[in-house]
Order: structure tokens, then sequence, then C-alpha cells
């Protein structure tokens, strides 16, 4: 079953895409590179294998063992530092030595993978909690060398579509897991255990796709790289010597905070994210401001993702045309719309599918898109050490966010927090336009 | 490796990797047939009329293996291990009081599970039914029988999901007014009024009024104690580390699980009852942890579930702290006192 899909996905990974791409088929393959079909057939694999188990886990642990699963969340502040660092370090490992990027990402995919049977052995709250850690700190540490990958492999005039490529499968998989998990425990009465197996047996076999099909080492654009960046040559050689300037050691990586365009696009993803609520509050407002009832509180993440699903391609293409910045910085726009729908409480049955969409098209116009524009500003010996740069500075911004969001939700109460939130995003995004200005004319 | 090499690799990799999985699938659904039939040992279940005006009996959802499996079965008060009724009607969660009973069922849908709450009169007929946001938790019925309550858990929708939260909901089934969620509630915590975004209600328990209940609050990693008021709308905090209340029939004493230090993290909680006059709480002679909220069998003795061989098994232990706790019945869970 799973070799059809992922086989048939590999030319037909737009499918998401398909109404988007419309250009012929010869276009279409030279424009998406096979490493990054490879690494979206991946994603979407391990997507499968690790939302069947979030999927399950709640009744699982209150159905299934007994347990108060409240306080469980006490350890994400800790876990949140713990897991930036694995992240910078994934990054780095990976450019060390000229292009471990497939190897280190592998044993991210890995661990997460083994993490699936242990939880069959853990029955009670503290190893639970030990597993579930160790599957972030596989994903933590594949993140970054894997959109490093995806990167390396698509030249600046299609990384955007390379990188919405990527986002629509791996959310298309996100989507499939409950779906599995669902069938398997009516084909069984609390077989849990069995959604575990299945979703072991898929994240091995995500494993494997990576080890067969992703190729080792830094891998080759399909097209030349054009001239503007010299050190681009270096990455496509065996080891990265040829380049002293950019050997990827530790000073190097942090060195990279010295160029003007890496940290201003740091700075930017970091102000952004110090102003995006995170997503358990905007599906909690969206039911306590627009009156979504209860029956569907669980479905809005599900929204959420159908929309960034669908526009992760399309938005990928437009950064391509009009420039990854200025769609990053319309993706905050997007969100900002959704903020204001969420202040104005008006009570019309199509408002929360106008917020779940703007809030998808958030993610679609800035996920993959932030990854791309970055990526132009990083030299590719060191570009996993980059990104994990960018996306660290980012997670732990929207951390801290949520974190104010919280008290300013005490002491205020929810329609002034977002209000607060509001503005500071609008000031955010009107610094940010300001500063990626100079930039945004030398990308497009 | 030539792509035809890795072709066959991945090809018979997927051939094991479906085997196994396959395997397990099968593994877990012959065990779900294995739970419908009865086993050898167990309570003697019979279909048969069972009704909540019933006195003298105690109704629970029958976790034993066979054909009524997790439905609401009867037994006499006074022989709780004997042969059970089985009424039909599966809940997950249930409670009553004066002819009124709430059951939380899971309704099996296409694409997943979605939770309802059933409003039932005393021959266990439906007269309304309420969505449920999440997997049931906790249930209870006022003891006129006028308003019912219930909780349950909402899953997490991170990544390798770790936050939860809990909604609790009253309904009063005279008028189908429903409060969908207690946060709805002004709270005035240690004398002010207080709002959070983290702030979680579970586990209800009516006084004789209707119009007083206690609850659980939980808000910044401590648990509360609350007062409520149907009629003003407001919840106000009592105590810290005080969970699932249950109050005593004259409404003198609360029953509740706490959070004893030092016990390990999933087994965190002992069963204590406080005075509501002298503020004295009292350890029950249980020595587990007991995660459930407690029922009054009667003015002296709290019954409760602990997880067992088929789910739970319900246990007595007197309510001043004296003697020990015995087991009254297997395989149950849920229990409802009829008077």
């Amino acid at each position: 079953m799973y070799v059809a899909d992922s086989r048939a996905g590999a030319p037909g990974a737009p499918v998401s895409a398909d109404g988007a791409v419309r250009p012929s088929a010869g276009r279409r393959r030279a424009a998406v590179a096979p490493t990054v079909l490879a690494l979206g057939t991946v994603s979407l694999i391990t997507d499968v294998s690790s939302e069947m188990v979030t999927a399950v886990l709640p009744l699982y642990l209150v159905a299934g063992l007994g347990l108060s699963p409240l306080g469980f969340g006490l350890l994400d502040g800790v876990y949140n530092g713990f897991s930036a660092l694995v992240r910078l370090a994934g990054g780095h490992l990976a450019d060390r030595g000229g292009g471990r990027h497939k190897w280190v990402a592998g044993i991210g995919y890995g661990l997460s993978a083994l993490c699936k049977p242990l939880l069959l052995l853990a029955h009670t709250l503290t190893p639970i909690g030990l597993v579930l850690a160790a599957d972030r700190t596989g994903k933590g540490l594949r993140t970054a060398p894997r959109d490093a990958l995806i990167s390396l492999s698509s030249t600046p005039e299609n990384r955007g579509r390379a990188f919405g490529v990527h986002r629509a499968m791996d959310t298309a998989g996100a989507l499939l897991g409950p779906l599995v998990a669902f069938l398997i425990l009516r084909a069984t009465v609390d077989g849990y255990d069995a959604v575990f197996t299945v979703s072991f047996c898929v994240a091995v076999l995500g494993v494997l796709v990576l080890v067969l099909f992703v190729p080792n080492g830094a891998p080759t654009p399909p097209t030349a790289p054009p001239a503007p960046q010299p050190a681009a040559t270096a990455a496509t050689a065996p080891t990265a010597s040829t380049a002293p300037a950019e050997r990827p050691t530790l000073r190097a990586a942090l060195g990279l905070l010295r160029r003007r365009d890496l940290r201003r696009i740091t700075l930017c993803a970091l102000l952004l994210g110090l102003a995006t609520v995170s997503d358990s509050f905007v599906y909690l407002l969206l039911q306590r401001r627009l009156g979504v009832p209860d029956r569907w509180f669980a479905l809005l993440p599900l929204g959420t993702a159908a929309a960034f699903l669908l526009l992760a391609v399309p938005l990928g293409r437009l950064a391509d045309r009009v420039g990854g910045r200025r769609v990053f910085l319309a993706g905050h726009g997007a969100l900002l719309l959704a903020y204001a729908v969420l202040l104005s409480s008006w009570h019309g049955t199509a408002l929360p599918y106008a917020v779940l969409l703007l809030h998808g098209g958030f993610y679609a116009a800035t996920d993959g898109v932030l990854m791309a524009a970055a990526s132009d500003s990083v030299p590719p010996a060191l570009r996993s050490s980059g990104l994990a740069l960018v996306q660290t500075g980012q997670a732990l911004a929207r951390f801290a966010c949520s974190l104010g969001f919280g008290a300013a939700w005490t002491l205020w109460g929810d329609r002034t927090a977002l209000l607060a939130s509001t503005v500071a995003l609008a000031v955010c995004a009107g610094c940010c336009a300001l500063a990626l200005r100079p930039a945004r004319e030398a990308v497009s | 490796m030539t792509v035809r090499n890795r072709i066959l690799v991945l090809l018979s990799a997927v051939a094991v990797l479906a085997a196994v999985a396959a395997g397990a699938v099968l593994h877990a659904s012959a065990r779900a047939e294995r739970r419908d039939q009865t086993q050898a040992g167990g309570p003697a279940v019979t279909s048969g009329p069972v009704t909540l005006t019933a006195r003298g009996r105690l109704v629970f959802r029958n976790m034993a293996w066979g054909p009524h499996r997790d439905e609401l079965t009867a037994v006499p008060a006074s022989a709780p291990a004997g042969a059970r009724t089985a009424s039909g009607v599966k809940c997950l969660r249930f409670y009553a009081a004066a002819g009124t009973g709430v059951c939380l069922q899971a309704v099996h849908g296409a694409v997943s599970d979605t939770y309802r709450a059933l409003i039932l009169d005393a021959r266990l007929k439906e007269t309304a039914r309420y969505d449920v946001p999440g997997i049931p938790s906790r249930a209870r019925v006022s003891p006129s029988g006028r308003f019912a309550a219930w909780t349950a858990f909402v899953g997490g929708d991170s990544y390798a999901g770790t936050n939860f939260s809990t909604r609790a909901a009253i309904v009063d089934t005279r008028t189908g007014r429903l409060i969908p969620s207690l946060e709805e509630f002004g709270i005035v915590k240690d004398g002010r009024r207080y709002r959070a975004a983290d702030v979680n209600f579970w586990g209800v328990t009516f006084a004789a009024d209707d119009r007083t209940f206690y609850a659980t609050m939980a808000t910044k990693g401590k648990t509360y104690l609350v007062r409520g008021d149907l009629e003003a709308r407001t919840v106000t905090t009592v105590r810290t580390n005080m969970e699932c209340p249950s109050l005593s029939p004259d409404g003198t004493r609360i029953a509740f699980k706490k959070r004893v230090p030092g016990l390990p993290a999933d087994a965190p909680w002992r069963l204590y009852v406080l005075d509501l006059r002298t503020l004295r709480e009292t350890p029950l002679a249980e020595s587990r942890s007991v995660d459930d909220q407690a029922v009054w069998q009667d003015a002296h003795t709290l019954v409760y579930a602990l997880p067992g061989d088929y789910g739970a098994d319900l246990y007595a232990v007197p309510s001043d702290g004296t003697g020990h706790p015995h087991r009254l019945t297997t395989a149950a869970v849920s229990p409802a006192y009829l008077d």
C-alpha cells in the first residue's frame, strides 16, 4: 500500500498542487528536484506515523491507561529550551564534514521511529513523557538538515516551490495519520498497541525511503547555481575544503550572524514570532469569540492544515516570482487579518472558516517560504546551521509569545491580550517591511 | 546501489513491515472478539429492566467481558457482587439521582469518534442530548435530579500533543439551558476577580439547594476547590489542592482526592474528607492512589473505582478515616446509589 503511495507520490507529488501547477509536465518535473520529492515522501510517511500516535494519545492516556493527563504539559517550558539546543546542534552537525545532512536527518527520523515501540512498554506518565521527549528530540534533530537538503537541491529560482511541495506533502501526511489511526481503532477494541506497532512500521518505511532514495552528501542542484553566490560551488564538491572561508566550524556557524542579510531575516522572524499567538490560543479564541460549537473544537487544527496543504505550493511559486520576503510579510498580513476578524467578534457562520483559511494561509506563506528566503543569505556549506538558527530564533520567540499572551490574558482578559498582539504584530510587520526592503530588491 | 536494487530492497521491506502491521491489527481485533465472550468466574449478567427509581439498587457501568460489556447494570446495594441486570444502554460514564440519569457515550462516526451526553429519565429513555467536546471523565446529577454536569478532556493539538485541557458543562434538565463551559463564569480567587487562559474546571458536585455546587479549578499549575453559584454565575476559590470533590448527602463534608507530596507523579492522590464547618481534613484508610470522584453510599461510606483486571473495580471505605477499604465488586465503574 505504501509503495504505491510513495512511488505514485514521486511524480504525482503535486497531487495536492495539481490544480495550481498547470504548466507542461516537462517543466514541472524540471522544477522540483527528485531529492525534494524523496524528502517530501519521507516527511509524508513520517507524519502519517507521528500523527497516528498524536491522534490517539489523549484517548490512550485517559481511556486506555486511566491516567489523568492534566499537568502533562508542565515540562513543556523546560523542553522547549532543550529542543532549541537540539535543533542548533542538529543543524551544525549536519554541516560538519561537508554534507552529513542525510545522516543527521536519518538519525532524527530513526530516533522518532524507535520511540513508537517504546510506547508499548511505557505505562505510566513519566516514561511516556520521556518517550515523547525523545520523539521530539528526533524531530528537532532532523528539521534543519532536511530543510538544508531541500534548499541545496533547488535553485534560488524554484526554491519557494520546492519548499511548498515539501510542506504540502508533509501536511498531507499529517492529515492522513489520524484517519489511519482511527481505522485501526475501529477494526479493534482499544487497539492502541496495534496503532503504535503500525505507526512504528510506517516510521521505519520513512527512514528506509530516506536511506534509499535521498542522495548522499551535498546534493547537486539540478541546474548550475547562478554566479552571485561564489561559495555555492563548494557545496557541490565532495568536501568543503575548497572553500576555506566557509568551513563549517562552530565559529563559522556563529559568525553567520555577522552577515547583514541573515541577521536581518533572523531578527524579523524573531520579531514576528514574538507577535505570533500559538495555535492553541487561536483555537481557544475562535471558540470563545466566534462561538464555534464545542463539537467542532477538535476539528479546528484540521481546518488550518487543509488550508496549509492547499496553499503551500501556490504561495511557494508566488515566492519564487515576487520574492520570498514579500510573501513572508504578506503571510503575516493574513495573520493580522485573522486577528482582526477574531477581535471583531462578528457571529457570521463563514467567519470561523475565514479565520482558519487565513491561519492556514499564514503557515503556507511563512513556513517553507521563510526557509527558502533565508537560504539565499546562507552559504551552502553552512546552510543547515543557518536555517537552524532562523528556525530556533522563531521557535523561541513564539514560545515567549505564548507565555506573554497567557500572562496578558490573565491580567487584562482575552480581548485586550489579542488587541495587544494585533498591535504588536502590525508594528513588527511594519519594522520588518522596512528592514527587508533592500534585500528584497536583491532577491527579485 | 542501482535504482532497481533500491526498489527491490524497498519492496521487500514493505512486505515485512506490512506483515508486522497486519499481524498487530489482527492480534488486536482477535482480542476484541474475546472481549465479547463471557469469562468464567465473572459476575453473571442477564438482560432485564433497570429503572432509576428502584430503591436500594446500585447502578454502574458493567465492564465484565461478554455481550453486556459497557452497559448500565443494576445490582442490589446490599449484594453488590451479585448477579447483574443489564439495561442495554451503553455508557462510558454515568450518574443518577432522583430518577434522572446522565450517560456519557461515544458515537462511532465514519472518520472519528465523537462523544455526547444523554439525559435519561427513570426508565433510561433519552430526554435530551448534548455534544461533549472530548473524552468523558466525570458525571454528576444534583440531588433533586434537576441539574446534570459532566467533564471532558479536550486533547492536545500540538506535535506529540502534551497540552490537555478539561471542559466542565452543566445543564438544567428542566429548562434545557446548557452552560457549555464553566469558563464562562466569573472567577473570584482569594477575594479578587481572576482571569486566565489556562483555567480548567472538572469534577462538579451539587448541593441540595439546586444553586450551589463545588468543583475543581486549575490554573498556573495549582488546583483549587471552588464553590459555584448557578444564579450569580460565579465561582469562588475555597481551598487549594483539592480535586474531584464529592459533597456528602447532608452537605457538611466533601470527599476529595488530594495530591500528597512525595508520591510518584503518576499515582499522586489520596482520598481525604474535608469537614466544611471545622475545615479539618481527614485522610481515609485507603492507601492506594485514587483517581476518581468518590460517591457517598450513605453518610458514613465512600465508594470509588480503582484499576482492576477488566478496567476497574469498585471499593468502599469508611468516611471518618477508620477501618479498611474493601472491594464491593469487580469489573465496574461509575456507581450511582438509588434511593
